[in-house]
């Protein structure tokens, strides 16, 4: 039954090739840059990225606006994020990440609600830039504790030629320096979410760090602080990361951007360390503070106990000895939590084979988690990933590991039916079309409603759903009906 | 250390651990600098007042948590109730992500739908490749037996020609000539995805019945007996429409239903992936032509295609979502005529026990006031059941509604004593609606999944019968139509009722003298 290294690579490039046969010859070409089998001791995955999808293929990848509204700029609890065109995108994005946050909905706190400039024909026709005026009149009167205003582009924006920076500009300055921030991330820019990103962090560097607007809120710093970058609580996330940091006697200033405020990301110039968890979306704005600012950054996955570990143990050893000692106390008091999670759980996930299909971090990241239960990842790839992520991805990947970069529905579904996985951990779009096949699955963008899954106490939640999914009495209902089973 | 391995603490709950709790408030008052807690108690309580409720409609730009989408997730549902279709979106591909996850996340399905991925060099030459190139990988891909194709708002700006990129494609070799692909324009800055619905049914009847984009010779209609029906965009259409057929079948009546999405939204669990299941059949389009009449179940879901309709000759019975009692006599009554055929006993037999059922209960629900939104015909068909049970619907709203629904649902209002109360608000939003509940409250709320934000603000308890259903499961299964919907809307009310009753009531030593077990 097990396959050896090669027996498995001469496997994964069998199917491939069987998968590329369905397309148009020059498509095929173009797809087969993006799969393959990775190969031990080479630099990254062997596969091309960051780059434009095919038409009509069925790819699971969002837009610019994706990453820069829903992804960068929408926990930012303080302010109102304006989708700004058609009332869709907007719609279908809102309130879905699951930024947990703790504030007045409404009040002072704005995550959860959907505001549009809800573009009409005429707006489209003669420009929308005064009706974007008078948004941001309307935001004010009515919602007078908000912290600042950022403009969220849709793919009309870009294509009328509005001058929301013009707009922008004169209302900050009307109203007192607020922070009014113009982003620019039209849906059709770029390749995926990725670039919306890119945007949106330039756009925090542009007109936060660097704007006009009124930066009054400050503290004495010390040498303990950090700000968590690339972390949006989902579920509560970056809470269960902040808890570890401050147990190892980190002070946490700021977290980008789940569950973060204005003042937060003013202040952040102010830290002694970024410690960066996901880094598709946030490296931009780190290696910005780095050199503008002399802000060190570090990687680090709290994905599991071994990556924690390794991670605490990585981060303490930017400080001092205290902090040193604080993590390895840190850690031997997590141990006999973590020794009884993974005895309850190990003996019915040991062995069972994973495939991943995420974006950002987790590609890579939840990879230690599972093999801390015992389980294989057997096939992983990235929505909207770079180079520098496959790279990163070599370190924690096994020998002849399947590879699809920016998979299409296609490609998902056949490499799912050949290697039949005991789990597949990927989107809403996916998860019922495999659950159709009799496959466990767990959605990991918003850790299918539950979470957290980062620390130690998202270890012990992550571990029990993996379970949960595999070890469900479900599965073995949906393919066995009697009357099938009889001949 | 908050966790327990033993019985894992979840989200709801870790976060009250006392570790947690210190955690959030050392962030909140060393980093957040927030407004001063009595600053946010006294805008918190000027929100609720008449005078923010003024300023609040004073609103002509912002929109605030409306209860509409746009034209394309129409089109992609229209798509989805074909046979074999693959729904092909043209222009961005983020916005096809977003598609297919909304339903997803309502019907807990999937939802196959492509897109064009058009990006920079597209908004500068067009999208014109991405036709050609998309429509030759769905092809080999997906193997429909038909693509619908409609448009974002991307495309729509720069003004691509679909007519002429689906022919160029075909010439290209994409597609066999003979292909066919039905296309509508869907630009998501007019209208609402009622719209998108009303342009791509159009899309797809002009196709099969024009001559195929003057590719083919019209249909010339021969006219029979059959009968067709048009649901319009459904958010329960996995019940309704099994409700919807066993109905025409109980009269024995030859039916075509165009669109029915019905099947590929309700596929089992047995280890295979339909990416196709059910759907009204290319043949069943071209028949449908030559029916008697057709049945247009929500008005403004379909004002262009009855029109269309119309024109070809055919008797257009347009109907608002009648629900309910008389709602649903006029839906059988209207069959009964067009079919010549007597009211079946079954369905006499059910009207009477729908009746049955409110009358065992009106006394619950007499006299509540309703404030309810969704789309147009919906609501309609909605404030008219509640206005048969005594109940009293106070506010009425659709974000996507206009002034001829406006008329329609004041004429609605106007005709019952239990409608007098009711205002109607056309073109408005969920934050307008958090205003009207504060300053005129009422009982209780139907609404969508995003009510919940209005049900904790106000504390006004919601019923959820209106697309998307997120936080609830398999609400879609279940028919609102018919008598038997009826029944399951009537249920939905007083399930409401009691659990808020309970909810009241259930402070032992206080509060529980009216913690009934017997109502």
């Amino acid at each position: 039954m097990s396959m050896t290294v090669e027996e498995r690579k001469a496997a994964n490039k069998a199917l491939i090739d069987e998968v590329l046969k369905a397309y148009p010859d020059k498509m095929a070409k173009r797809r087969a840059k993006h799969l393959g089998a990775f190969e031990e001791g080479r630099p990254d995955c062997g596969v091309k990225s960051n780059i434009k999808s095919l038409p009509g293929v069925m790819t699971i990848r969002g837009c610019a606006y994706a990453g820069s509204k829903g992804v960068v700029w929408g926990p930012i609890k303080d302010m109102i994020h304006v989708s700004h065109g058609p009332v869709g995108c907007g719609q279908y994005s809102w309130a879905a990440r699951r930024n947990y946050y703790i504030g007045v909905t409404g009040i002072d706190t704005f995550v959860t609600m959907q505001f549009t400039s809800d573009f009409q024909e005429k707006d489209i026709v003669f420009g929308g830039d005064k009706k974007l005026d008078k948004v941001i009149d309307e935001i004010q009167a009515l919602f007078p504790l908000n912290k600042g205003i950022s403009i969220q582009s849709e793919c009309p924006i870009g294509l009328i030629g509005d001058d929301i920076e013009a707009v922008s500009k004169k209302k900050s300055a009307q109203y007192d320096n607020h922070t009014i921030v113009p982003v620019r991330c039209e849906g059709f820019r770029g390749v995926s979410q990725s670039l919306g990103h890119h945007i949106a962090n330039d756009a925090i560097r542009d007109w936060v760090f660097e704007g006009k607007t009124k930066k009054e809120h400050t503290f004495e710093p010390t040498p303990y602080d950090v700000a968590i970058i690339g972390d949006y609580n989902i579920g509560g996330d970056a809470w269960s990361s902040r808890i570890l940091l401050e147990e190892i006697g980190l002070r946490v200033i700021a977290q980008w951007s789940g569950d973060g405020t204005i003042a937060e990301l003013e202040n952040t110039p102010k830290a002694r360390l970024n410690v960066l968890h996901c880094y598709r979306s946030m490296n931009y704005i780190s290696r910005h503070m780095e050199e503008k600012y002399g802000i060190p950054w570090c990687e680090y996955n709290f994905f599991g106990p071994t990556q924690i570990e390794k991670s605490l143990r990585e981060i303490a050893s930017h400080f001092d000895d205290t902090i040193k000692a604080n993590a390895e106390a840190v850690i031997a008091r997590y141990r006999p939590m973590v020794d009884a999670v993974i005895a309850r759980y190990k003996p019915r996930l040991e062995g069972k084979k994973v495939m991943l299909y995420v974006g950002g971090l987790r590609p890579r990241h939840v990879i230690g988690a599972y093999e801390d239960l015992g389980m294989e990842v057997v096939g992983t790839g990235y929505e909207f990933g770079h180079n520098d992520d496959y790279q990163r991805t070599t370190h924690y990947i096994k020998d002849s590991t399947l590879i699809y970069d920016d998979v299409t529905g296609y490609e998902f579904e056949k490499f799912v039916e050949k290697i039949q996985p005991d789990l597949i951990g990927s989107g809403i779009k996916e998860k019922y079309v495999f659950q159709k096949m009799g496959v466990p699955f767990r959605q990991m963008h918003s850790w299918d409603y539950s979470g957290p899954y980062h620390g130690y106490d998202g270890f012990a939640i992550f571990a029990r759903d993996m379970d949960m999914a595999i070890s469900s009495p479900i599965w073995g209902l949906a393919k066995s009906a009697p009357w099938k089973n009889a001949a | 250390m908050p966790q327990n391995p033993d019985k894992v603490i979840d989200h709801e709950m870790l976060f009250r651990e006392p570790e947690y709790q210190k955690l959030f408030a050392d962030k909140k008052a060393g980093f957040e600098f927030n407004h001063a807690d009595v600053r946010i108690d006294e805008i918190r309580n000027w929100t609720k007042t008449p005078e923010y409720k003024d300023l609040n409609f004073a609103r002509e730009a912002l929109t605030i948590n409306p209860a509409k989408a746009c034209q394309p997730l129409g089109a992609v549902y229209v798509a989805n109730g074909f046979a074999r279709t693959m729904s092909f979106v043209h222009g961005s591909q983020g916005c096809v992500a977003y598609y297919r996850s909304h339903f997803s996340r309502h019907f807990k399905e999937p939802t196959s739908c492509v897109s064009s991925s058009m990006t920079e060099d597209a908004a500068v030459f067009g999208g014109m490749n991405n036709m050609v190139d998309g429509l030759a990988n769905t092809y080999n891909l997906y193997k429909p037996d038909m693509i619908a194709v409609s448009t974002t708002c991307m495309a729509e700006v720069i003004g691509d020609d679909l007519d002429a990129f689906i022919k160029n494609s075909k010439q290209k070799g994409s597609l066999p000539a003979d292909f066919d692909v039905p296309f509508a324009h869907t630009p998501a800055f007019v209208g609402s995805h009622v719209t998108g619905y009303d342009n791509a049914l159009l899309g797809v009847l002009r196709h099969f019945w024009d001559g195929k984009a003057g590719t083919a010779p019209a249909l010339e209609r021969k006219p029979d007996d059959s009968i067709n029906f048009i649901g319009g965009f459904d958010g329960f259409v996995v019940g309704n429409m099994k409700e919807i057929r066993r109905i025409f079948d109980l009269f024995g009546a030859d039916v075509t239903i165009l669109c029915d999405p019905s099947a590929v939204w309700n596929t089992p669990t047995d280890g295979e992936f339909r990416m196709y299941d059910g759907g009204t059949t290319k043949a069943e389009v071209e028949r449908a032509l030559n029916a008697r009449a057709t049945i247009v179940f929500q008005q403004f879901c379909c004002e262009k295609t009855a029109q269309f309709i119309a024109g070809k000759g055919q008797e257009v019975v347009v109907l608002n979502a009648p629900v309910g009692v008389t709602g649903t006599d006029e839906l059988i009554m209207a069959i009964s005529r067009l079919t010549g055929k007597p009211v079946p006993e079954q369905l006499q037999r059910e009207r009477g026990q729908l009746v049955d059922a409110m009358a065992d209960s009106q006394a619950h629900l007499h006299g509540k006031k309703y404030a309810l939104y969704g789309d147009p015909d919906q609501v309609i068909g909605y404030t008219r059941f509640l206005l048969e049970l005594g109940a009293e619907p106070t506010h009425v709203l659709a974000t996507n509604g206009n002034e001829d629904w406006a008329e329609k649902m004041r004429e609605v209002l106007s005709a019952s004593p239990f409608g007098a109360s009711g205002k109607v608000y056309p073109k408005r939003d969920l934050w307008h609606l958090r205003s009207l509940l504060f300053t005129e409250p009422v009982d209780f709320l139907i609404g969508n999944t995003y009510a919940k934000y209005l049900e904790r603000d106000t504390g006004t308890p919601l019923i959820r019968l209106v697309f998307p259903i997120f936080d609830r499961h398999h609400y879609h299964r279940f028919p609102t139509w018919g008598y038997e919907g009826g029944l399951r809307l009537l249920t939905m009310f007083l399930d409401e009722f009691f659990e808020t009753l309970d909810a009241n009531t259930v402070v032992a030593g206080k509060t529980d003298y009216s913690y009934d077990v017997i109502r």
